[in-house]
C-alpha cells in the first residue's frame, strides 16, 4: 500500500429529496478528499449545496433527504451507511461541527460548562470532575476571559462572538480530527469575524485538525484554506489549491465568482455577482448546469454533462478543458 | 437582621412582590364584580326578611347590613370581610358561606388534583412520544384518540363512562364520593377503598380534555424544539438520543407547557362544575350550581372570588416555575455583554 488514505474521502456523493413532485437531486456526483490537518474551503452561491455536503458528512441530513449513491469514507472506512448509534459515536468524537449562528446553537437552558462537560463525558473516558476541569481549560483556550468564573454562565450571558468561541470549544473538546465549519462567522459582527477565523485557524493548526470551511468570504478562503472547492447547483465546478483557484481560475463559473482576478493580499469581501441566478433543483438544465449563464458555452455544453477532470493546476468540470488533463498529466 | 436584608434585595423576592402587585388590580376588579352582584342583583333585604316585616325591622336590617353606607364604604367593608374569609350567610342554607365552602373545598380539590395528575402523567409522555415518533402507528392512534377527547363535551364523556363502568360493568360507582375520612376539617376520599373507586370516573372525565390538550401541546412543542439549531448541534456533538430528547429537547418545551398546564389547572377547578353535576360530586362546583339556581348571591360571590384568587395564585406559581426553568428570566445575575 503506497498511497495513504486521506482523512476524509467523498466519492460520487448523491443526495436526493423525494418530494410529491418528483425527486430533487440536491448533490450530484460530488467527490473530494480532505487530508489530515488540511483546510478545504468550500464556496458557491446560496443553495449550491455546501451545507448539504456538510450535513451528509456528519450524517445529519434532514429527512426525507438521503444519500442515494456514492460513499463517504473516514480513514478509509465507510461512514455513510452506519447505523444511527454507530454514527453518533463518530459525531463530536471524530468529526466536529460548527454552525452558522452562535445565538441559536447553544442550548439556552444549560450552562456552557455543562454543555462542554456532557460532550466530553459522552466521548472520552473521563470523570465529570475531570470534564469540568478540562471545560475551563477549553474556555480559556478559545479566549474566554476569566474562564473559571464563566463556566457556570448561561449562553445568554455571553456576546455573539464569545458564544461562537464557546461553540468552537464544544466542537473541538472531544479532539476530533475533522471539523465541518458551516459559515462560522456569517452571523457575527464584521469586527469580530477575523478574530474568530484566526482562532479557528490557529486551533486547527495546533491540534492538527482538518477542516471543511464553508464561507462566502473570499478573503477568509485566501487566508485560511489550503484547497478550495467551488460548488454550483449541487455539483463541484472546480477544486484545487487555493492560489490556483483564486488567481488562475479555470472554470468559467469560478472566474465569474472571483470577478476581476483578485490579488491574494487584498481582501475581497463578497463574491462578485454573476448575471442570472442559479437554477432551482427542480430545473437544473441538461448538460453543464452552468450553461445558461456561461459566457463561453458552446453546443456540447447543453448536451453532455462534463466530469470533474484535471485541468491546469486544478480540477474542473468544464468542456473547455476536456482532455487537457490527460495530455498534461 | 442580615437575613431579612438579603431577602429584601434578592431578585426572586422582588419578582414575587412585583407579580403580586400586578395581580392586585385583577383581584380588585373581580371583587368589584362580586360585590356589585352582591349589592345589586336581587334584593338581599327582601330575601332575608321574607314575607312579613315592619318598616322598623327593614330599617334595622339595612343598617345591620351597612346598606345605608356610601358605595365605596360598602365595597371596602366587603373586601375587608372577604380577606378574613367572611362572606356572610347563604340565603339558601342560612349558614355562613365560609363554612359551606370549607366543607365542599376538599372534594373539589381532591378531584382536581386527581384529574390534573391523570392529565399530566399521561399527557406529557404521550406528547413526547408522538413528537419523537411522528409517523408511528401508535402516534397516529394517540392523535385520533385526542381528537375525540377534544371534541366530545365533558358531560357526554361522563355519561358514557357511567354507562360503561357503572351501569354495564358495575365496577365503579356512578355518583358521590364514597366513604371519606376526616383529617381535622379536611375530609379525604384517599384513605378508603370506596373513596378511591369513586374518584376514578370523575377524574378521568374532568382530566380527559386537559390530557389531550397537554399531549397536543407537548407534541407541538417537541416538534418545534427538535427543529432548533441547538438540538441539531447537540446531535452533531454526538450526544446520545436519550440526552438529546429528554435532557435538551423536553426541558425546552417546559416553558410553554408550564403556562398552559397552569392555566388548565385553574380551568380544571372551574370546569369541575360540569363534572360535579354529572357525578353528583359534593364539591364547590355543585354548590355553585345549586346557588345559581336559587340566586344565592353570597355563595356565588364567594365562589367567584375564590376562583379568581386561585387563578392568580396559579399564575404566580407558573411565573416562579419559569424562573426556575429558564435562566434568561433570572434577572440580576451577572448580565453578559450584548
Ligand atoms: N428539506 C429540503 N427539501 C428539499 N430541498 C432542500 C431541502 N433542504 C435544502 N434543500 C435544497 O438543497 C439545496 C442545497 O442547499 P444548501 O443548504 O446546501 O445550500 P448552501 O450552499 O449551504 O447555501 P447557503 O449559502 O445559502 O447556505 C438548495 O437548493 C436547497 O433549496
Ligand atoms: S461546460 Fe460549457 S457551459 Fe459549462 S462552464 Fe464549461 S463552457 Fe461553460
Ligand atoms: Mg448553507
Amino acid at each position: 500500500m503506497a498511497a495513504q488514505n486521506p482523512l476524509l474521502e467523498v466519492r460520487h456523493l448523491r443526495v436526493e429529496f423525494p418530494t410529491r413532485r418528483g425527486t430533487l437531486v440536491a448533490l450530484d456526483d460530488v467527490s473530494f478528499t480532505i487530508s489530515a490537518g488540511e483546510v478545504l474551503g468550500v464556496v458557491g452561491e446560496s443553495g449550491a449545496g455546501k451545507s448539504m455536503t456538510g450535513a451528509a458528512i456528519i450524517g445529519l441530513l434532514e429527512p426525507p433527504g438521503r444519500i442515494a449513491a456514492g460513499e463517504i469514507l473516514l480513514d478509509g472506512r465507510r461512514i455513510d451507511n452506519l447505523r444511527y448509534e454507530d454514527m453518533r459515536r463518530i459525531r463530536g468524537k471524530d468529526i466536529g461541527a460548527i454552525f452558522q449562528d452562535p445565538l441559536t446553537t447553544l442550548n439556552p437552558l444549560y450552562t456552557v460548562g455543562r454543555q462542554l462537560a456532557e460532550t466530553m463525558t459522552t466521548h472520552l473516558p473521563i470523570t465529570p470532575a475531570e470534564a469540568r476541569k478540562r471545560a475551563i481549560g477549553w474556555l480559556d483556550l478559545v479566549g474566554i476571559p476569566a474562564a473559571a468564573q464563566r463556566i457556570d454562565s448561561y449562553p445568554h450571558e455571553f456576546s455573539g462572538g464569545m458564544r461562537q468561541r464557546v461553540v468552537i470549544a464544544l466542537a473541538l473538546c472531544a479532539e476530533p480530527r475533522l471539523i465541518v465549519a458551516d459559515e462560522p462567522t456569517t452571523a457575527l459582527d464584521v469586527s469580530i469575524q477575523a478574530q474568530i477565523i484566526a482562532l479557528l485557524k490557529s486551533l486547527a493548526r495546533e491540534k492538527g485538525t482538518a477542516m471543511m470551511l464553508v464561507t462566502h468570504d473570499m478573503g477568509v478562503i485566501a487566508e485560511t484554506a489550503d484547497r478550495v472547492a467551488v460548488m454550483y447547483a449541487g455539483r463541484i465546478a472546480e477544486i484545487g489549491p487555493v492560489r490556483n483557484v483564486v488567481k488562475q481560475a479555470i472554470h468559467p463559473y469560478t472566474v465569474g465568482l472571483m470577478g476581476s482576478i483578485p490579488p491574494l493580499d487584498r481582501r475581497v469581501e463578497r463574491l462578485a455577482q454573476i448575471d442570472g441566478a442559479m437554477p432551482r433543483l427542480s430545473a437544473i438544465p441538461k448538460g453543464c448546469a452552468y450553461n445558461p449563464r456561461c459566457p463561453k458555452a458552446f453546443a456540447r455544453c447543453t448536451e453532455d454533462r462534463p466530469d470533474l477532470l484535471p485541468a491546469g493546476a486544478t480540477q474542473a468540470a468544464c468542456w473547455l478543458y476536456a482532455g487537457e488533463g490527460k495530455t498534461n498529466g | 437582621m442580615p437575613a431579612a436584608l438579603d431577602l429584601e434585595f434578592s431578585p426572586l423576592f422582588a419578582f414575587i412582590i412585583s407579580r403580586i402587585l400586578q395581580a392586585l388590580p385583577v383581584m380588585l376588579t373581580v371583587a368589584l364584580i362580586s360585590f356589585a352582584m352582591f349589592a345589586y342583583v336581587g334584593d338581599p333585604v327582601a330575601i332575608m326578611l321574607g314575607q312579613d316585616f315592619t318598616e322598623a325591622q327593614r330599617q334595622a336590617l339595612v343598617q345591620d347590613l351597612g346598606l345605608d353606607q356610601p358605595f365605596w364604604v360598602q365595597f371596602g367593608t366587603f373586601i375587608g370581610n372577604a380577606i378574613q374569609g367572611e362572606f356572610g350567610l347563604s340565603y339558601r342554607l342560612s349558614r355562613p358561606v365560609s363554612d359551606l365552602i370549607a366543607e365542599r373545598a376538599p372534594a373539589t380539590l381532591e378531584l382536581a388534583f386527581c384529574a390534573a395528575a391523570v392529565a399530566l402523567l399521561i399527557g406529557v409522555p404521550m406528547g413526547v412520544y408522538t413528537g419523537l415518533y411522528r409517523h408511528s402507528w401508535l402516534s397516529r392512534f394517540f392523535l385520533t384518540f385526542s381528537l375525540i377527547g377534544v371534541s366530545l363535551p365533558v358531560f357526554l364523556i361522563g355519561i358514557l363512562l357511567i354507562l360503561v363502568f357503572a351501569v354495564w360493568l358495575g365496577v365503579l360507582p356512578s355518583f358521590g364520593r364514597g366513604d371519606t375520612v376526616k383529617l381535622g376539617w379536611w375530609s379525604t376520599g384517599f384513605l378508603t377503598w370506596t373513596g378511591i373507586k369513586a374518584l376514578v370516573l370523575p377524574s378521568i372525565t374532568l382530566g380527559l380534555f386537559q390530557l389531550t390538550l397537554i399531549m397536543r401541546l407537548v407534541r407541538a412543542e417537541m416538534l418545534e424544539v427538535l427543529r432548533t439549531d441547538y438540538i441539531k448541534f447537540a446531535r452533531a456533538r454526538g450526544l446520545p438520543n436519550r440526552a438529546v430528547h429528554f435532557g435538551h429537547a423536553l426541558k425546552n418545551t417546559l416553558v410553554p407547557v408550564i403556562t398552559i398546564v397552569g392555566l388548565q389547572l385553574g380551568a380544571i377547578i372551574a370546569f369541575a362544575i360540569v363534572t360535579e353535576t354529572v357525578f353528583q360530586w359534593p364539591g364547590m362546583g355543585l354548590l355553585f350550581i345549586q346557588s345559581v339556581n336559587q340566586a344565592d348571591i353570597p355563595v356565588m360571590a364567594a365562589y367567584l372570588l375564590l376562583i379568581s384568587a386561585l387563578f392568580v395564585t396559579i399564575n404566580l406559581i407558573v411565573d416562579l416555575l419559569y424562573y426556575a426553568v429558564d435562566p434568561r428570566l433570572r434577572l440580576g445575575r451577572g448580565q453578559g455583554a450584548h
